[in-house]
């Protein structure tokens, strides 16, 4: 018993000792090992960076919306609702009408809800039509609130508040004076060029679609459609701006009404109740779900990144195990003077494969250091005009089986050499020539 | 002293420090041996001097007697131990503990210090640290003597290998092989990428630390000049009779 003890405690000295010699080894030959260790970490940082990049994307596309319980539109596809409803995409086919909007937000179980209006649009960019509840009760990533980075919400009828992306590329401020088009074409062959509106509030970048849409008051949206029909305006019958008010400005439908409930458990009741509706078609949609959905269908590209990146690291890993391997003949000597002092031939594979680990490690952490300083240097900025939000951070678990898999891939890839060299020094035993 | 009588040992004491029997090696993959030795048998504590051309196959004998390489045939003693009955590992740890090799040159790791270098066995073997320990108190302190003893200056110790004249690296060698005391020391051409002013001075150092620690010593080279500072001198091709010759 004892001996075997003795026995481990010498195998323990001897593999602390083969490490030391690598280790050293390895620093005398630092110059030619500096670029494989640089590969490494670069491929690292490649890896590490983009599956941060890739989980904050996705965090933020499906969280785009957030504290919405339930999301109600006319009867159709659940994830075409969603496009509506939160990238404002599309032209809605069905309504939903007013009514049941206003009957929905007065039962007891929800606490609030929000209309949502689609149809019209500026240089592209989605107009929404709903209430200034909007900008209280939206919520993304996790909670997050809207934030009017400029002026307010609507106070007049024509005022409107714009996205960051919206407000950046046109230089709108609070004040300017904008033109809707009619449609979601982007062809501004219709426009609402007898209603100017006027920017109320310009919002925070948010990285989700917000960004990239402008929301106008529900009333707003019905009176420049006072003397619209089909699709475009009625001729002969002119509505000036001044005189709008005095039409009943209630709205006939909506696109979609974003509703929060006041204990998370009713929600399927509501579903339930929505989808039994008696006087129109209508669907109840969970955002989370159809979410991870929409994600699915957009983020095949993720999946090549995911594949060129890890090539990257195959080629670090193939760079690590030839800069070894070409460093075996000039070291037949060194290998031979340890065999003649009493090394097996397992301890030159321990040597070698240590070696190559070590290599590994180093640049599996210089990789995570210059990570963490890209993200100390480029973080902000990613926040302010992506609104992705890149944090320096412990390893999530999607990180940390990536460094796992690297290490054990790396680790695979030094026995290559390792195995080489236990084969050298098998055969040269003390006659290895110089 | 070279004896052609093999049981004669047997009668000593002290196991031989050499045995061969019958010992034939040939390279895997090749028919012919390159090596068959009826009989060797060195007594402990002797010094001998084996000369023969290059290529002859010296180094095959060191590399069995080392446990580096197994013969093919026949039986390989070192200290009483059956080489030929032991696994790879055993061999490796009997080399540890009871040989040191001096190779013709090259004979240092380029990465690590003088001092390192003349501790990798006792790195290797924990009984030639245990006894380099028991001889100067600790086996850094035995490097030291050793050092001294072989006229290599203190301030040269820390210093990198790649500084030293090829004279003081065979002395650094020899230091190593000698450390903790192993039983058989085997030198494998040590002199001769040496001048002949430092050959002389080398191999009289090298006797003298060999009487030191009572190892026995095989010293193989082809210059034959050497062999009257041996005690007794062998032709390596008188020792072998190959096959077909």
């Amino acid at each position: 018993m004892r001996n075997l003890t003795a026995a481990r405690a010498a195998e323990m000295i001897r593999f602390t000792y083969l490490f030391f010699l690598a280790g050293k080894s390895a620093w005398n030959r630092r110059g030619t090992l500096l670029l494989v260790v640089l590969s490494i970490a670069l491929s690292t940082t490649l890896l590490l960076g983009l599956e941060r990049v890739r989980t904050q994307v996705r965090e933020s596309f499906v969280q785009a919306v957030s504290g919405v319980d339930l999301v109600v539109g006319a009867r159709g596809g659940d994830m075409q609702l969603m496009l509506y409803a939160v990238f404002h995409l599309g032209g809605a086919t069905n309504n939903m009408s007013w009514k049941s909007a206003l009957s929905i937000a007065a039962r007891p179980d929800v606490a609030w809800s929000v209309p949502i209006s689609l149809g019209d649009s500026h240089n592209g960019y989605p107009v929404v039509g709903t209430s200034a509840d909007f900008f209280t009760r939206y919520r993304f990533r996790g909670g997050r609130e809207l934030q009017l980075a400029q002026g307010g919400s609507f106070s007049d009828l024509f005022d409107v508040v714009t996205g960051s992306e919206v407000a950046k590329k046109h230089g709108y401020v609070p004040g300017s004076r904008i033109i809707l088009s009619h449609g979601n074409s982007g062809a501004q062959l219709a426009r609402h060029e007898d209603k100017p509106f006027v920017v109320s509030g310009v919002l925070r970048p948010t990285g989700t679609p917000v960004d990239r849409s402008l929301y106008i008051s529900l009333e707003a949206m019905e009176a420049i459609h006072l003397n619209w029909q089909g699709g475009a305006p009625i001729r002969g019958l002119e509505i000036r701006p001044d005189q709008v008010r005095k039409f009943n400005l209630e709205p006939k439908s909506i696109t979609a009404l974003l509703v929060g409930m006041k204990s998370r458990s009713r929600v399927f009741a509501l579903q339930q109740d929505i989808r039994n509706w008696k006087e129109e078609a209508l669907t109840g949609v969970m955002p989370g779900v159809a979410m991870d959905q929409i994600w699915r269908l957009v983020s095949t590209g993720e999946q090549a990144l995911f594949l060129v990146s890890g090539l990257v690291i195959f080629t670090g890993l193939a760079g690590l195990a030839s800069a070894i391997l070409a460093g075996l003949g000039e070291r037949r000597r060194e290998l031979a003077i340890l065999r003649s002092a009493g090394a097996r031939p397992l301890d030159i594979l321990i040597l070698l494969a240590c070696e190559g680990f070590l290599l590994l490690c180093a640049g599996m952490a210089c990789g995570l250091l210059l990570l963490v300083l890209l993200l100390l240097a480029l973080g902000p900025t990613l926040a302010d005009s992506y609104g992705i939000a890149l944090h320096v951070s412990p390893p999530g678990t999607g990180e940390l089986l990536l460094l796992g898999g690297i290490a054990a891939a790396g680790f695979l890839t030094c026995l290559i050499p390792a195995w080489r060299a236990y084969r050298l020094s098998l055969a040269d035993g003390l006659t290895a020539s110089t | 002293m070279v004896r052609a009588e093999p049981r004669l040992s047997s009668e000593e004491a002290a196991p031989p420090a050499v045995s061969l029997r019958a010992v034939s090696f040939a390279w895997p993959g090749q028919e012919n041996p390159v090596l068959h030795i009826p009989e060797l048998t060195i007594k402990a504590g002797e010094r001998l001097f084996i000369f023969g051309p290059s290529g002859s196959g010296k180094s095959t004998l060191l590399g069995l007697l080392s446990g580096v390489l197994t013969a093919s045939e026949g039986e390989v003693s070192v200290q009483g131990t059956a080489l030929h009955k032991l696994g790879g590992a055993a061999r490796d740890r009997f080399r540890g503990d009871h040989v040191g090799v001096i190779f013709q040159q090259f004979n240092l790791v380029p990465y690590l210090s003088i001092l390192e270098n003349v501790l990798i066995p006792c790195r290797f073997s924990a009984r030639r640290a245990a006894r380099a320990a028991r001889q100067a108190g600790s086996a850094a302190l035995a490097a030291r003597n050793l050092l001294e003893c072989l006229d290599l200056r203190a301030e040269l110790w820390e210093r990198r290998v790649a500084h030293l004249s090829v004279g003081q690296q065979q002395r650094v060698a020899a230091a190593r092989a000698l450390i903790g005391g192993p039983e058989l020391l085997i030198a494998d051409e040590p002199t001769s990428s040496l001048d002949a002013d430092r050959r002389r001075d080398f191999l009289r150092l090298l006797l003298r630390e060999c009487e030191n620690s009572g190892s026995t010593l095989i010293f193989v080279s082809h210059d034959q000049g050497l062999a009257a500072e041996f005690s007794s001198a062998a032709n390596f091709e008188e020792l072998n009779r190959r096959a077909g010759r």
